[in-house]
């Protein structure tokens, strides 16, 4: 099992990598001994003289926010989990990777397959853990043979299975792979498909796993990014982790770039280091020669998209602590989870999707209605329906059928699926719809009109 | 089984289950011991056992798996069904698996597919529907090809998954060339 040779081009002076620290080194490779060579397992060796509600402070102190998409400050869900209530406890890593946009843990899946592992049994050990698994993805048929084989020598080596480093901690650790649904990536789903039932996901309350999860137990459901950094939270020290993020949201962040941009790719930058306008024209190199911004999808398909040239009026907190409004522009957008929420949109995933002036919105819209037509677990009927249907529509209009009503029939599908739903595949499905619709709606009406 | 003649193919298809054999067998109940607390939860790995060795799950398949954790053949019916992954009927040797979505479809991905196909011999206007239905195959059983949803490698659009291998930053200039890898 290799993967394909990956080199990561030099880091850019904003980027700070700590994640892709390793991977970014030349001859860089997955097996245990270049792991270990580069400082791999010590964090391992130093949670393991820790308590673990020690350890679970730190990772409270670091303000780590999940990065699999709805950025629930990590340590906090992990105080949800009782250490000695005498019930099994397990962890389940979300290797998911669904969310168009996103792709940064394939490349540690891939070419890191140790970190996770050591973070997975630093955060096991935390939670009183001893059986975890690592959902991967079946589109990743590689990656899952590389962490298996991880998992192997891990074991090899007394970092994983029985009495661990002879501390008397046992945890086992498998993989186990999806079968091409994106749904799956939301945690309950996740956990219907771990298992081995039809993946639905289930009805809230409760809303945390880690009251009732796998096999109706406390579980920890966490990305696989957010639970590679708990491992240098405790390297790096929780106040200093903290330090290169904003308040409330620590760390490092993998910004996934795609679609029109000079230089596309993923960065790891602190929480909150640069703005989109940053991100798009000083990192990824701007757009091709001649072209003009027009579009972005900050966070994920699901995250309403930004209009380039808006103006966002927002409340924030000035220097003497009253709420003060404020206008920002599209481009001076902070690239963090606080202020994408209150220009209207979400870090979620972090995948950015840029578009340029040559892209038609009903066209990236109908793209993106199809997916979730496509991808709707069909449990919701408003959801089930809705999804179909807007694509439905979308699809009319860009094959030249376009009717006058056709922006308000969307709109009006879309805003009786979010809030109706299961799970948040709703709001997902709904919002490029409502918000494609908000922010261009004379590209919907020029097509709707068309005959 | 009904009786069959040599001379009518689709009577002459065996059950898979018939070609279970012990190797076959000693891996599914490795695959088991993952699960230490619920059987059940091997019916993912166990489906995709079971199309990796004879090409798709049919209804011996389905059987026989359920039969293996104790469960109702619906439970697996079900779940072959439900996941865009399983398949009742074989494809192709080949499999390429085109990104349909946002990024890839800007950099070209329906031009590559449409390209892919003509390659191998495919109406690039071929329909699938899923549901356990084979993605339109070539008529020599070599290639299957189809559109699937975002594979977490926008930065590389489009990008298409062969088999068990990635391809990236695909032209339609360097589609033969691909191909050819897999003839
Ligand atoms: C429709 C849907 C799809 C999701 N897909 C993923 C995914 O592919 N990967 C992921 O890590 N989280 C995904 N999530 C978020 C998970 O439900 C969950 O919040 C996350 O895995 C928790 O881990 P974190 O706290 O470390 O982010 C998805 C959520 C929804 C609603
Ligand atoms: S909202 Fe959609 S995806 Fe989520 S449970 Fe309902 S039908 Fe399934
Ligand atoms: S859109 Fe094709 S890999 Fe994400």
């Amino acid at each position: 099992m290799t993967a394909q040779p990956f080199v990561m081009p030099p880091p850019h002076p904003k980027e700070r990598r700590i994640i892709f620290e390793n991977i970014s080194q030349p001859g860089y490779d997955p097996s245990i001994d270049t792991f270990i060579k580069h400082g791999g397992y010590e964090s391992l060796k130093k949670a393991l003289t820790m308590k673990p509600v020690e350890i679970i402070d730190a990772v409270k102190a670091s303000n780590l926010r999940g990065r699999g998409g709805a950025g629930f400050p990590c340590g906090v869900k992990w105080s949800f989990i009782k250490h000695d209530d005498g019930k099994p406890h397990y962890i389940v890593v979300n290797g998911d990777e669904s969310e168009p946009g996103t792709f940064k843990d394939r490349y540690i899946l891939h070419y890191d397959p140790h970190q996770l592992i050591e973070g997975l049994v630093i955060s096991a050990y935390a939670t009183n853990t001893h059986l975890s698994y690592i959902y991967i993805r079946c589109e990743f048929p590689e990656a899952a043979g590389i962490v298996w084989n991880a998992i192997e020598e891990a074991k090899a080596r007394g970092f994983v299975g029985k009495n661990i480093l002879g501390s008397g901690f046992d945890c086992d650790i498998y993989v186990h792979q999806g079968a091409g649904a994106y749904i799956c990536g939301e945690e309950t789903s996740l956990l219907e498909s771990l298992e081995g039932k039809r993946p639905y996901p289930r009805i809230k309350p409760p809303y945390f796993p880690a009251v009732l999860g796998l096999y109706m137990k406390p579980t920890i459901v966490n990305n696989v990014e957010t639970i590679c950094h708990v491992k240098h939270i405790l390297r790096l020290g929780p106040e200093e982790y903290a330090k290169m993020g904003t308040p409330g949201d620590g760390g490092t962040r993998t910004m996934c770039v795609s679609g029109d941009v000079v230089k596309p790719g993923f960065y790891e930058l602190p929480a909150g280091a640069v703005t989109l306008g940053e991100l798009i024209f000083d990192i990824c190199g701007g757009l091709k020669p001649g072209r003009k911004l027009k579009a972005v999808i900050p966070g994920g398909s699901s995250a309403k998209v930004l209009r380039a040239e808006e103006i966002f009026k927002v409340k924030v907190k000035g220097a003497d602590g009253q709420m003060v409004d404020k206008e920002i522009k599209m481009l001076d957008v902070v690239m963090d989870a606080a202020t994408l929420g209150s220009v209207g949109s979400m870090i979620g995933s972090a995948g950015v999707i840029v578009m340029d002036d040559t892209r038609e919105m009903v066209w990236a819209l109908n793209n993106l209605n199809q997916f979730y037509a496509h991808e709707s677990c069909g449990q919701c009927t408003p959801c089930r329906e809705g999804s179909l249907w807007m694509s439905k529509i979308t699809t009319r209009m860009l094959d030249g059928g376009g009717q006058g009503a056709d922006p308000k029939t969307l709109q009006n599908v879309a805003d009786n699926i979010a809030g109706r739903t299961v799970c948040a595949f709703g709001e997902a499905c709904a919002w490029p719809t409502q918000s494609f619709l908000a922010k261009f709606p004379e590209e919907f009406e020029a097509v709707a009109a068309e005959k | 089984m009904t009786a069959t003649t040599a001379a009518d193919p689709k009577a002459a298809t065996t059950r898979q289950a018939d070609q279970v054999t012990p190797e076959f067998e000693a891996a599914i109940d490795e695959i088991v011991t993952h699960y230490p607390v619920s059987k059940r939860s091997a019916s993912l790995p166990l489906l995709h056992y079971w199309q990796n060795t004879f090409g798709s799950v049919d209804d011996s398949g389905i059987e026989w798996i359920a039969a293996r954790l104790e469960l109702q053949p619906i439970n697996i019916y079900e779940l072959v069904t439900f996941y865009p992954w399983f398949r009742r009927e074989a494809a192709g040797k080949t499999i390429i698996r085109v990104c349909r979505t946002l990024a890839c479809a800007m950099a070209g991905s329906y031009e590559v597919k449409e390209k892919f196909c003509s390659a191998v011999g495919l109406d690039p206007l071929a329909e699938h529907h899923g549901f356990g239905e084979a993605p339109p195959t070539s008529a020599d059983g070599k290639f299957s090809v189809e559109f699937v949803e975002c594979l977490a490698s926008c930065g590389s659009a489009p990008v298409a998954l062969i088999n068990n291998t990635l391809h990236e930053k695909i032209t339609p200039e360097s589609i033969p060339g691909i191909v050819g890898q897999y003839q």
